[in-house]
C-alpha cells in the first residue's frame, strides 16, 4: 500500500509508458485498465488492489488483483469467467468484489454492461446482409472510363437516333401521325404502281372476259357479221378492206377502251364509287361508234 | 491498289504509303522539326514553326487526296473502291455468336427465351425500382427519374432485406421485374435487373450519370410527359447482346404511344450501353429534331445470370470477373 503512492508520484509526475497526452485529457494505455483514463483511482500500477472485466471471443472475464500476490508478478491477476447472461454476471461481480472499494465494483459493472451491449450489436451486425468491399484496380478503372469516353464519341449518338427514327418513319411504324404529303404521295404512287402491274397481267384477262361478254351480250349482231365478213374476206377484196378497216378500228377500240379501262382503274383507286358509271358510259360510247 | 487491304466486309481500308526515297527524305525532315520544337522555349517561335509545319503537312495531304481523286475519275468504273479509315468497329474480331438476321434458327432460339411473353404483348410490365440501404441525395435523385423513365414502375427504399427476399416478396405482389441501384460513394454505380417468374438476371455497372436537373434546358422537367416511350436498341450483335436488349427493352411497355414522341434508346457501343432519353420532332422527312430530356447515363455488363439473383449457386451464362486475362486480350473484342 505505502508502495501505491510512492509509484504514482514518480509515474504522475516523470514518465509512464503507459500514459497518452492529448489536449483535454490523459489516457492509459494499460490493457488491465478499467475506465481508460488517466487518474490515480483507475491506474493499475499504482494500485495494488485493484479489478477489472475484459471481454476475450465473446466472452467476459473479472480480472482481479490483491497486495498478497503484489510479489508474483506471474500470477498477480486472478482470471474468472463471468457467466453470459448480464444479470448473473452482475450478481457473480457483487459477490467476488464483496468487500472491495466501492469505485471499482461500480466501474466494474460499467465497464460489463457496455461490453455485453456491443457484443449485441456485433452479433446483430453478423445476421444482417453485410457489405462487399470490391477493391478497385485502379488501371482497369482508368481504362474502362477512357474508354467509354472514347466509345462516346465513336457511337455519333445523336445522328444513330436520328437515322433511327427516320427509318421508322419510312418504314410506317408510325401510321398516319405525320402528315407528310412527300411520303404519301410517293407510297401511294409505289402502290398504284404495283397494283397496275398486277391488274393489268391478270386484267387484260379479266377484260378481254368481260370485253367478250359485254360484247356476246350487246354485239352478236356485229360479231355474227364480221365473221360474216371474215367468210367473205377468203371470198372478196373489197369487203376484205372493210374487214380490215373494221378488224382496225375494232383493235383501236379495244386499245382504246383498254387504255381507258386502266385509267378507270387508277381512278378506282383514288375514288372507287364514280368508277363503273364511267365504264357504262365508255364502252356504251364506243359501242355507239362501232354501230 | 497497292496501298489498301480488304477486310471482311469488304471495305478497303488504308495502309499507310509506301513513300519515295525524296518523300521520305521531307518526312524525316519534317518529323525532326517536330521533335525540334517541343524543346523550343520560345512559345511565340514555336507557334509559328508548329503553324508552317501544319500548312505542309496540309498540303501534303490535300495533295494525295487530289490525285486519288483523279485516278478514280479516270479509270471510271474501275476505279478501286473508296478507302475507308480503320476504325475499332471496323476492325472488329469477328465473334462466332453474332447474330445473323437471316438465321433462322437463331432468331427462333432468341424469341423464344424467357421474354417471349413479353414481346407476344401478353403482359405489361411492372417494376420495383429500390436501392442499397441509406441511399444519399443523388441516388434518391436518380430513382426518382427512372420512375418517370419507366412506365408502371414503383419505387420503394429498401429496409434492410436482402435481395433474394424482396425478389420474393415482389414476385408475391405481381411484379414482372426488380431493379436495384446499388450505391458507393454517394454516387449510383451498380444496377441489378432481374427478369421475376425466374428470368434472367444482369448486373451493370453506372457510370456517367446526370440527370434532369442538370441538363442544358431548364425546365425540362416540365417536358415530361406520361405517354409511353418507345424504345430503340441499337448495335447489339452477339448472341449475349440480343439477350441484353432484349432484357432491357422489355422494362418499358410493348405498345408505345407514337404521339408522345417520346424516345428511349440504349446505344451499344463497344460493349457500353448508352443510355439516353429524347423528346423528338420530324421536320421534314430528312431531318429529327431531338430534344434531350431525362438522365442519362452509361451501363457497362459485368454479369449476366440465368435464374432469378443467386451469386452463390446461381448458372451464369456471362461473366467478365475472374477471367480478366483472358477475355482482355485484344482491344478489338468486344462481347455485346
Amino acid at each position: 500500500m505505502e508502495n501505491d503512492d510512492i509509484v504514482w508520484s514518480i509515474i504522475n509526475k516523470s514518465f509512464c509508458s503507459f500514459k497518452v497526452n492529448t489536449k483535454t485529457q490523459r489516457f492509459c494505455r494499460n490493457e488491465y485498465n478499467l475506465t481508460g483514463l488517466c487518474n490515480r483511482s483507475s491506474c493499475p500500477l499504482a494500485n495494488s488492489q485493484y479489478a477489472t472485466v475484459r471481454e476475450e471471443d465473446g466472452n467476459c472475464f473479472l480480472y482481479m488483483k490483491t497486495v498478497e500476490r503484489s510479489g508474483f508478478p506471474r500470477n498477480m491477476w486472478e482470471k474468472v469467467k463471468l457467466s453470459k447472461s448480464l444479470e448473473k454476471a452482475l450478481r457473480q461481480i457483487n459477490e467476488y468484489l464483496v468487500y472491495w472499494p466501492g469505485f471499482l465494483k461500480q466501474k466494474c459493472k460499467q465497464r460489463l454492461l457496455k461490453i455485453s451491449q456491443y457484443l449485441i450489436r456485433m452479433r446483430k451486425l453478423r445476421l444482417r446482409r453485410q457489405k462487399k468491399l470490391v477493391p478497385i484496380q485502379r488501371k482497369q478503372d482508368r481504362r474502362e472510363r477512357r474508354r467509354e469516353e472514347k466509345a462516346l464519341v465513336a457511337a455519333r449518338l445523336d445522328s444513330a437516333i436520328e437515322k433511327e427514327l427516320l427509318e421508322r418513319l419510312k418504314r410506317g411504324t408510325y401510321g398516319d401521325i405525320y402528315n407528310f404529303p412527300q411520303v404519301a404521295f410517293n407510297k401511294a404512287l409505289e402502290e398504284e404502281e404495283e397494283e397496275e402491274v398486277e391488274p393489268e397481267e391478270y386484267g387484260e384477262d379479266d377484260e378481254n372476259e368481260e370485253e367478250e361478254v359485254e360484247l356476246d351480250e350487246e354485239l352478236e349482231k356485229e360479231l355474227e357479221e364480221e365473221s360474216e365478213n371474215e367468210e367473205i374476206e377468203y371470198v372478196e377484196a373489197d369487203s376484205d378492206l372493210e374487214a380490215e378497216l373494221e378488224g382496225e378500228s375494232d383493235v383501236e377500240d379495244i386499245q382504246v377502251y383498254k387504255a381507258q379501262s386502266t385509267d378507270s382503274i387508277k381512278e378506282n383507286i383514288r375514288r372507287k364509287p364514280r368508277l363503273e358509271i364511267e365504264y357504262e358510259t365508255e364502252t356504251s360510247k364506243s359501242l355507239k361508234h362501232k354501230v | 491498289m497497292e496501298n489498301a487491304e480488304e477486310n471482311e466486309a469488304g471495305e478497303v481500308l488504308v495502309k499507310p504509303k509506301i513513300l519515295t526515297a525524296s518523300e521520305r527524305l521531307a518526312a524525316k525532315k519534317r518529323f525532326r522539326t517536330q521533335r525540334r520544337l517541343s524543346t523550343m522555349k520560345n512559345k511565340v517561335l514555336r507557334n509559328a514553326q508548329w503553324a508552317t509545319l501544319k500548312k505542309e503537312k496540309r498540303k501534303i495531304k490535300k495533295e494525295g487526296q487530289k490525285q486519288r481523286k483523279k485516278e478514280a475519275e479516270a479509270l471510271g468504273d474501275k476505279a478501286p473502291p473508296k478507302q475507308v479509315p480503320r476504325t475499332i468497329e471496323n476492325t472488329r474480331e469477328a465473334d462466332v455468336t453474332t447474330v445473323d438476321q437471316e438465321d433462322e434458327e437463331v432468331t427462333f432460339d432468341i424469341t423464344h427465351d424467357e421474354y417471349e411473353a413479353y414481346f407476344s404483348k401478353t403482359y405489361e410490365p411492372k417494376i420495383l425500382i429500390t436501392s442499397s440501404d441509406n441511399p444519399h441525395s443523388k441516388t434518391i435523385h436518380f430513382i426518382r427519374e427512372l420512375t418517370k423513365i419507366f412506365p408502371k414502375s414503383e419505387c420503394q427504399w429498401r429496409k434492410r432485406s436482402s435481395v433474394k427476399k424482396m425478389i420474393e416478396s415482389a414476385k408475391e405482389k405481381d411484379y414482372t421485374d426488380v431493379v436495384v441501384i446499388n450505391e458507393d460513394r454517394r454516387v449510383p454505380n451498380g444496377m441489378l435487373v432481374s427478369h421475376l417468374p425466374d428470368g434472367p438476371t444482369a448486373y451493370f455497372k453506372i457510370s456517367n450519370v446526370k440527370l434532369t436537373k442538370d441538363m442544358k434546358y431548364k425546365n425540362i422537367i416540365k417536358e415530361f410527359t406520361t405517354h409511353r416511350p418507345e424504345v430503340i436498341l441499337n448495335n447489339f450483335q452477339t448472341r449475349l447482346g440480343q439477350a441484353v436488349s432484349r432484357m432491357l427493352a422489355s422494362l418499358f411497355h410493348y405498345d408505345p404511344q407514337f404521339k408522345g414522341r417520346r424516345a428511349v434508346t440504349f446505344h451499344n457501343q463497344r460493349d457500353y450501353i448508352f443510355f439516353r432519353h429524347h423528346r423528338y420532332e420530324f421536320k421534314s422527312q430528312k431531318r429529327a429534331a431531338l430534344r434531350e430530356l431525362g438522365p442519362r447515363f452509361t451501363l457497362r455488363l459485368k454479369w449476366l445470370q440465368k435464374g432469378t439473383f443467386d451469386t452463390i449457386e446461381g448458372d451464369y451464362e456471362w461473366i467478365i470477373a475472374g477471367k480478366r486475362h483472358e477475355m482482355e486480350t485484344s482491344r478489338r473484342r468486344f462481347f455485346l
